[in-house]
């Protein structure tokens, strides 16, 4: 099956882009702007809204219908395919395998501020009703917060014995959370560890897709919740026991 | 102005037990220094520059004092030492203490009497630079119109250059103050960077050069605008006091200065912060530069209705804190945040309670309110609205610094057109809700005085205990935002040392005489 964009009619291609030109606004910016939808593919494109914002540049916001698609069937995305449990079922889950703590450790590394992401995770008030980590039976969370080294993570990871290792990155520049993520592996790699462990990769662009190409186990992007990171690493886990 | 019927004596309590905890820690901080303060000094005495390593002199030379002479007599006994030897020549010194593997502590040290006598010059000539600074921007903030409420907004390229181009296109967008988002992890260097710098992550270093740069480009705007653009960076972490004195002398307005932020939210040991703290707020006040402090930040980790109490509280204590320091009211940058979740019903409501709170409580205070971003999910649409409700909150209880919500907060660094949109949405809040505030009131014993009330009930009991147990006892317990420090954990420790009798400061001497004075 093929597929486009959807406006108001099947296969209408219809998208809407914004952006800013570091040129004035003027009927030449609208003109390249228009120019540079077509060069995205994009059909008959409209300027519905041009704005100096500064001296020197415009912002544009137009209309236009794309002329690709894709085929639909052909499309292959890594999922966590696994049902969540509940964290009452987690809980059992680990006490019947497991005769000690499983202990994650988790922190925003490298130059990222931001734990609003962790936090949901680990903390024991967690987020919109789902508990954090700290609160189940069974598990020791421990959550380093922001602007960790990955040095001093892993160097965490070993002092505690860590199980599995919460890896979250929110706000990036010029992509430099990905270069961190690697880092991570990299040195994990270097201490002979990274087969011991489970690692997670979270935040707000991570997919699975991507965090499995870095060479992390998992990767959970917005709307996961402190269950489905658990149920993922203790199934995973158990896996490993045997 | 009393739309919510709060109780003054619980108001007056609060500030009670604040001024009992703030007398507390001030004891504490008055028998201490820390290196950073000690570098300070050096900075306000025309100590400057890096030598051949990149190693900022100040950090040398005090480093130098810490391993071969008694730091505890303070940094002022040996540079005062070393010029008298020199015929108080700084420049001269200063090359030959590059050049030469000579110590400071080498020199004949002088007697106590001296050492103000040797740096007067020194140090009058850069405390007249830093008044003179007063001067330009009151005659700028008198020549223009002020609005009540200013909108804030950052830039963070990494690049000043870029920066500048950046903050440009905002003023002229209607962008009242710019903050220059320091690179992530600068607040734990314990030295300044020097120079221009045009490579940061997530922000720009905050150096000298870099404020001189960005001013220049700030005054050009606020001439051709008409409006004085106010410049603004962050006076937290490990150097406190020396970006205060750096931003003093550039002639920054506003200083991100917070030691409970820097406690919680970067590990720094508390010791060292608060000491820090006040010799930084002392240059601010001296210069009159705005604080911003961050209790805001508490609830990006605390539920925002659960723990609202345990931020006013905190603006309690910052204001003691600040009133120590001989900072003025109109000088007290104090936080707060909009950071309910919106699914909470009547959400709107609890955001205006406690946002007039804070008016009321703090009538003088040029309060500063923080956007929406916990709950922020990447849907710029919906973020947009999130913003819009927090500008009307802003503009019916009329905030004085507004830091503008993006619409892509936890996507990236703003682009231009963010914080285009940004302002745009602001103005027209601005424009169309224009005099609402003073049209409406609250209902006698309705859901917005409620909750104001419930607010303040709390913080008087949070305050009452933290004043019992005390300032580092109640850290200790992770009394903000759920985070536990230990007193002798975190940060800067080992830069803290308890001063001799013999201790001298010269600059903060001279600073306390002149509010003695006036």
């Amino acid at each position: 099956m093929k597929v486009k964009p959807y406006g108001d009619t099947l296969n209408d291609g219809k998208i809407q882009v914004s952006f800013t030109l570091p040129v004035e606004r003027s009927q030449k910016g609208i003109a390249a702007a228009k120019e540079i939808a077509k060069q995205m593919g994009l059909l008959d494109p409209v300027v519905v809204h041009a704005e100096a914002i500064g001296d020197g540049f415009s912002f544009y916001i137009l209309y236009g219908s794309l002329i690709h698609s894709v085929d639909y069937d052909k499309i292959q995305v890594e999922e966590i395919t696994q049902k969540a449990l509940s964290r009452k079922e987690i809980e059992t889950l680990i006490a019947k395998e497991f005769d000690r703590g499983i202990v994650f450790i988790g922190a925003s590394t490298g130059t990222d501020a931001h734990t609003v992401g962790i936090d949901a995770i680990m903390n024991m008030k967690g987020y919109a009703g789902h508990y954090g980590l700290e609160r189940y039976n069974g598990i020791e969370a421990f959550n380093l917060g922001s602007q960790v080294l990955n040095e001093e993570f892993v160097k965490m990871a070993i002092d505690k014995k860590a199980d599995v290792l919460l890896i979250s990155q929110t706000v990036t520049q010029k992509d430099v959370h990905l270069k961190n993520l690697v880092e991570l592996v990299e040195l994990l790699e270097a201490e002979g560890l990274r087969d011991k462990i489970i690692l997670i990769a979270g935040g707000a662009r991570i997919t699975h897709e991507l965090a499995k190409e870095l060479g992390y186990d998992a990767g959970f992007g917005p709307g996961n919740f402190a269950e489905d990171v658990a149920t993922f690493a203790i199934n995973e886990l158990i896996e490993r026991k045997q | 102005m009393n739309k919510l019927n709060l109780d003054e004596i619980k108001i007056a309590s609060c500030r009670k037990h604040a001024e009992g905890i703030a007398v507390d820690v001030q004891n504490f901080i008055n028998l201490h220094s820390t290196v950073s303060v000690e570098r300070t000094v050096l900075r306000l005495l025309g100590v400057d520059g890096v030598d051949d390593f990149g190693v900022p002199i100040p950090n040398k030379i005090v480093d130098d004092v810490f391993k071969n002479g008694d730091i505890t007599l303070g940094v002022s006994y040996y540079i005062a030492s070393a010029l008298k030897y020199l015929n108080n020549d700084l420049d001269n010194f200063i090359k030959i203490y590059i050049k030469e593997e000579k110590s400071i502590c080498d020199y004949p040290l002088v007697k106590k009497e001296e050492v103000d006598k040797i740096l007067r010059t020194h140090y009058q000539e850069y405390l007249s630079r830093i008044k003179n600074n007063k001067h330009i921007r009151d005659s700028y903030l008198s020549k223009h119109k002020r609005s009540i409420t200013d909108l804030y907004v950052i830039v963070a390229t990494g690049n000043i250059d870029e920066d500048v181009t950046q903050a440009v296109a905002a003023a002229k967008a209607g962008a009242d103050i710019i903050a220059v988002i320091r690179s992530t992890g600068q607040s734990l260097l314990d030295y300044v960077p020097y120079g221009k710098t045009t490579e940061g992550f997530g922000g720009t270093f905050a150096t000298q050069e870099n404020f001189r740069i960005m001013r220049l480009a700030l005054d050009r705007v606020s001439d051709e605008e008409g409006r004085y653009i106010k410049l603004v960076n962050y006076a937290s972490g490990l150097c406190m006091p020396e970006i205060a004195a750096m931003g003093a002398l550039e002639r920054l307005d506003m200083l991100l200065n917070d030691s409970m932020y820097g406690i919680i939210f970067r590990d720094i040991n508390m010791q060292r912060t608060f000491v820090d703290q006040y010799f930084s707020r002392l240059i601010n006040a001296y210069s009159g530069i705005i604080i911003n402090t961050g209790e805001d930040n508490y609830l990006t980790t605390s539920d925002a209705v659960t723990e609202a109490h345990t931020v006013l509280a905190s603006q309690f204590i910052n204001e003691a804190f600040a009133k120590k320091a001989h900072l003025d009211e109109s000088l007290m940058g104090l936080g707060h945040a909009f950071e309910i979740n919106p699914n909470v019903e009547d959400s709107f409501l609890y955001e205006l309670a406690q946002a007039e709170m804070a008016r009321e409580i703090f009538p003088n205070a040029p309060l500063k309110y923080m956007p929406p971003t916990k709950h922020i999910n990447g849907n710029i649409f919906r973020a947009y609205q999130q913003n819009a409700m927090f500008n009307m909150v802003t503009t019916l209880t009329n905030q004085s610094i507004h830091l503008l919500g993006m619409m892509t907060e936890a996507i990236h660094t703003p682009f231009m057109s963010d914080r285009f949109l940004a302002i745009k949405n602001a103005k027209m809040v601005q424009t169309t809700m224009k005099s609402f505030a003073s049209e409406i009131e609250f209902k006698e014993n309705g859901i917005v005085q409620k909750r104001a009330q419930s607010v303040l009930d709390e913080a008087v009991d949070l305050l009452k205990q933290i004043s019992t147990e005390g300032m580092f006892q109640s850290l200790e317990n992770g009394v903000f935002a759920e985070t536990k420090r230990p007193i002798n954990g975190g940060k800067g420790l080992d830069g803290v040392f308890k001063k001799s009798s013999n201790y001298i400061n010269v600059v903060s001497q001279r600073m306390e005489e002149s509010f003695n004075e006036s």
